[in-house]
């Protein structure tokens, strides 16, 4: 539609009669400068639309307006395509950062107390019996806010566990076994009560429901909320590179234009064309800068928080064991041996040491992840107790060993200097390391997630910008023509 | 198992076996007559080798089936374990190996090993109510006291094992215990593992179901029904045995067992069983923990509590077997006391139902 009267060209609307169409560029005819030498040869046919739009296409890049044209069209095309997909990436990555921070991580949290809670309660339950009738007060409290723990995290996992998925089938499980168990154990304390052993079957039964359908459940759980969330690190973690090129390449077209530009006008600054540099140059440092800080945190957030925090649940767990075995041992009074070697074995006390050993590489390993002060502290307590704890077991094996079944009975359940203190104390100072080290995590984690605050929309603004930009200045070019 | 083996058989029972076995003769037709003539030879041969006392019992050919059953089913089986019951050693008081290395265990560890049931209410149990938590209480438990004053003066003076049905055999063979109270019915296949003391109770196997339920003994009524036993008891044994030979409905569950049998009354109690098969003395003891349960029908089987030890531990089975006598004759603390304490509640005031007829000492080595 514009002319161009500065190619000297000769006048074109005659030369070509036979084409109708106004929307031809007048530049055409500068393409095929004898053609009036040559006889005005009739159209034989009309020629398809997508053709003669090639046609037309060819001619216009023949022409500067032409060719400014298109540079204004890809260049504005790169810039939106640069926003669009820099926007993208980082909905992604945020979203990704965002589900690590307030879902993944916390269900994973989640399921982790949930297999506490559980094994926990049975423990409690199975003092309780060693205990007889008379249970006390702080075993019934302990075991009510076990279960109670189960049962709220149970909800709140079977809120955010996707419809159908394994997870929510094993959530169903655990809803339908849990009150299953809790009647089993209820009976059990009814019995003890009235003085009959079929008490102590109840909660042999009830025992056998949670080491073989619910703990392996609950561990079920753990383990793929553990995926998730490991799924959404990996989701949030990774170079946007299909952005960051596509950053790179407007720049050089960007650069190569006013360098065009230069050479063509002897004109240094293009308005239009600086501005959308320096935007798509923004955009470019913003998603690098603020992707590279996202990373870092995030990556902090999971070598200080996540496997600091898997380190001290696993350790946590250990020690629940160890302690529900060194109970069973009891409980079982030599019912079950295993075979290891030539050598037979209390099958619950050798589980026992393999529980506790499990438990002092997890505190090594936690001391070692510990990066300050406040998570050590509490790790080296634990360790301390620990190795009181075995010490005391040593001394109430050798009692039961030697047949004094009460003394043995009394140096683990009992009130003053038995095993039982030194499980607690573990198992607080691993309540203290995993708080602290939660807080870590949450820091790191949302400092990883605020890293990424605006920039989609950053993103997509200054894109926006960009584009009119460059569309801007390479108008002001083609005005010259006018 | 044992059943087969019992010579105090009732006549009637004898006579129908006999008819029944008849009948699957003439099923069998030439292949049984061929199995019948094979038995006949291994009975010579052994009638030849053995004692002869097989070869004695009356009747070629019910012996000669016999036989071949005994060879097909359970060739173990096959020597002359008769009255399983009176195969134990005499009494003695005399000290030998077995005892001496009891007696030499150093300090702390100088007690007597035994492999008992903490379960089993009235009879090796722990009162959950008693005032130690830990001790364990019941008639097994005063015989057990009862024989550790005697070995080594103090009745304290024993480490309790509690131990599964299925492992007191093993626990006794891996020298984990060096006995085991608990229970235990003597019988031919256990003696083949074990030595067993004299008898000291008398029981036999019996069904425990809810009073409301149809199920009226061990008959028809356990059709379709679901079963539950101890696992390696001589109830399951039993129950197995009789449904391969029909006496029990082929449509009868036994597929449920359990570690002990206290088990089967939890899983009664859940719905997850119908009954309960179990020696009466035992079934008693879950009936009295449960007031809406109840035995059905009479005992079945004719059982012996024995006290078990190493095959080898001659001088601690005749120990043992004179510390019966004892017990036995003993009206103060002895039997009768135990019995009064700890059974006249759940079974019945008069004992003489559960009384072990006088000793036999059949065993020569």
């Amino acid at each position: 539609m514009t002319h161009t009267p500065d190619t000297g060209a000769p006048p074109t609307l005659p030369a070509i009669p036979p084409q109708p169409s106004s929307s031809t560029p007048p530049g055409t005819s500068t393409a095929r400068p004898p053609a009036p030498a040559s006889p005005p040869t009739p159209p034989t046919r009309r020629r398809t639309a997508f053709a003669e739009g090639v046609d037309q296409l060819r001619h216009a890049a023949t022409t500067e307006p032409g060719r400014l044209r298109v540079i204004g069209a890809v260049l504005a095309a790169l810039v939106v395509a640069f926003g669009a997909v820099t926007a993208w990436q980082m909905t992604e990555r945020a979203a990704a950062a965002d589900a690590v921070l307030t879902s993944s991580q916390p269900l994973t949290s989640d399921a982790a107390d949930i297999y506490r809670s559980l094994a926990d309660a049975n423990t409690a339950a199975s003092s309780g019996f060693l205990a007889g009738g008379q249970e006390s007060a702080a075993t019934r409290d302990r075991y009510e806010r076990d279960i109670a723990t189960a049962a709220a995290k149970l909800v709140n996992a079977a809120a955010n566990a996707a419809p159908g998925s394994p997870s929510t089938r094993t959530i169903t499980k655990l809803n339908r076994l849990l009150p299953e168990y809790k009647g089993l154990v209820e009976r059990a304390r009814t019995y003890n009560r009235q003085g009959y052993p079929v008490g102590g079957a109840y909660l042999r039964y009830a025992n056998e429901k949670m080491q073989q359908e619910m703990l392996p459940a609950a561990q079920d759980l753990y383990t793929k909320e553990n995926e998730r969330l490991r799924a959404d690190y990996a989701d949030a973690t990774p170079y946007p590179w299909p952005a960051i090129a596509l950053g790179l390449a407007t720049l050089a077209a960007l650069a190569w234009v006013q360098r065009r530009t230069y050479l063509r006008t002897n004109r240094v600054l293009n308005h239009g064309l600086v501005a959308a540099t320096t935007a798509t140059t923004v955009v470019l440092l913003w998603l690098t800068a603020g992707h590279a800080l996202a990373r870092s945190h995030l990556d902090d957030s999971y070598d200080h928080g996540v496997r600091s925090l898997a380190v001290l649940h696993d350790a946590r767990i250990a020690s629940l064991k160890a302690r529900g075995n060194e109970n069973l041992t009891l409980v079982a009074r030599g019912a079950e041996t295993v075979k290891v070697g030539d050598e037979t074995l209390d099958a619950y006390d050798h589980d026992f040491t393999r529980d506790i050993g499990a438990l002092a590489k997890g505190l090594a390993h936690a001391r070692r992840l510990a990066d300050d002060d406040t998570g050590a502290k509490p790790v080296t307590a634990a360790v301390g107790s620990m190795t009181e704890w075995k010490k005391r077991h040593a001394a109430a094996r050798e009692q039961d060993e030697n047949g004094n079944y009460q003394q043995a009975l009394d140096m683990v359940i009992g009130a003053k200097g038995a095993t039982g203190e030194c499980f607690d104390a573990v198992d607080r100072n691993l309540a203290t390391a995993l708080k602290h080290e939660e807080a870590e995590f949450v820091t790191a984690a949302g400092d990883g997630r605020d890293a990424l605050t605006g920039l989609p929309t950053g993103a997509a603004v200054l894109a926006v910008l960009g584009a009119t930009g460059a569309v801007l200045g390479i108008g002001r070019r083609l005005s010259e023509y006018r | 198992m044992s059943e087969r083996w019992r010579t105090t058989k009732p006549e009637g029972a004898m006579t129908m076996h006999a008819r029944h076995l008849r009948a699957r003769l003439k099923g069998w037709g030439g292949v049984g007559a061929m199995a019948a003539a094979c038995a006949l030879a291994v009975v010579f041969a052994l009638a030849v080798t053995c004692t002869g006392s097989v070869a004695s019992q009356a009747g070629a050919q019910p012996a000669g089936h016999r036989t071949a059953k005994a060879l097909t089913v359970d060739a173990r089986a096959a020597d002359d374990c008769e009255a399983p019951e009176k195969q134990t050693l005499s009494p003695s008081r005399a000290d030998g190996p077995a005892i001496t290395a009891i007696k030499n265990r150093p300090g702390e560890k100088r007690k007597l090993v035994v492999g008992v049931d903490q379960n089993s209410f009235r009879w090796g149990y722990r009162d959950p109510n008693g005032g130690e938590s830990g001790r364990l209480e019941g008639f097994d438990i005063d015989l057990v006291h009862r024989i550790a004053e005697d070995i080594l003066g103090d009745p304290d003076a024993v480490q309790f094992k509690a131990i599964p049905t299925d492992q007191r055999i093993p626990a006794i063979q891996d020298g984990r215990v060096d006995l085991v109270v608990r229970t235990m019915t003597i019988n031919c296949s256990r003696l083949k593992d074990v030595a067993f003391s004299a008898p000291y109770f008398k029981t036999g196997q019996q069904v425990l179901a809810p009073k409301s339920s149809p199920i009226e003994g061990y008959d028809e009524t356990l059709a379709h029904r679901k079963v539950c036993t101890a696992k390696g008891s001589t109830a399951y044994a039993k129950l197995e045995e009789d449904r391969r030979s029909g006496d029990l409905p082929a449509s009868t569950d036994i597929s449920t067992t359990v570690p002990n049998q206290l088990d089967c009354l939890v899983r009664l109690q859940l719905g997850e069983v119908d009954a309960v098969v179990n020696d009466g003395a035992l079934a008693a003891s879950q009936a009295a923990q449960d007031p809406t349960v109840e035995l059905k029908g009479e005992a079945f089987t004719t059982e012996y509590y024995g006290v078990a030890m190493k095959k080898d531990a001659d001088d601690l089975v005749r120990r043992v077997n004179q510390i019966l006598v004892d017990f036995r004759q003993d009206t103060a603390t002895g039997w009768q006391a135990s019995y009064t304490k700890w059974l006249s509640a759940t079974l019945d005031d008069d004992p003489s139902a559960s009384r072990p007829p006088a000793p036999e000492y059949l065993r020569r080595s």
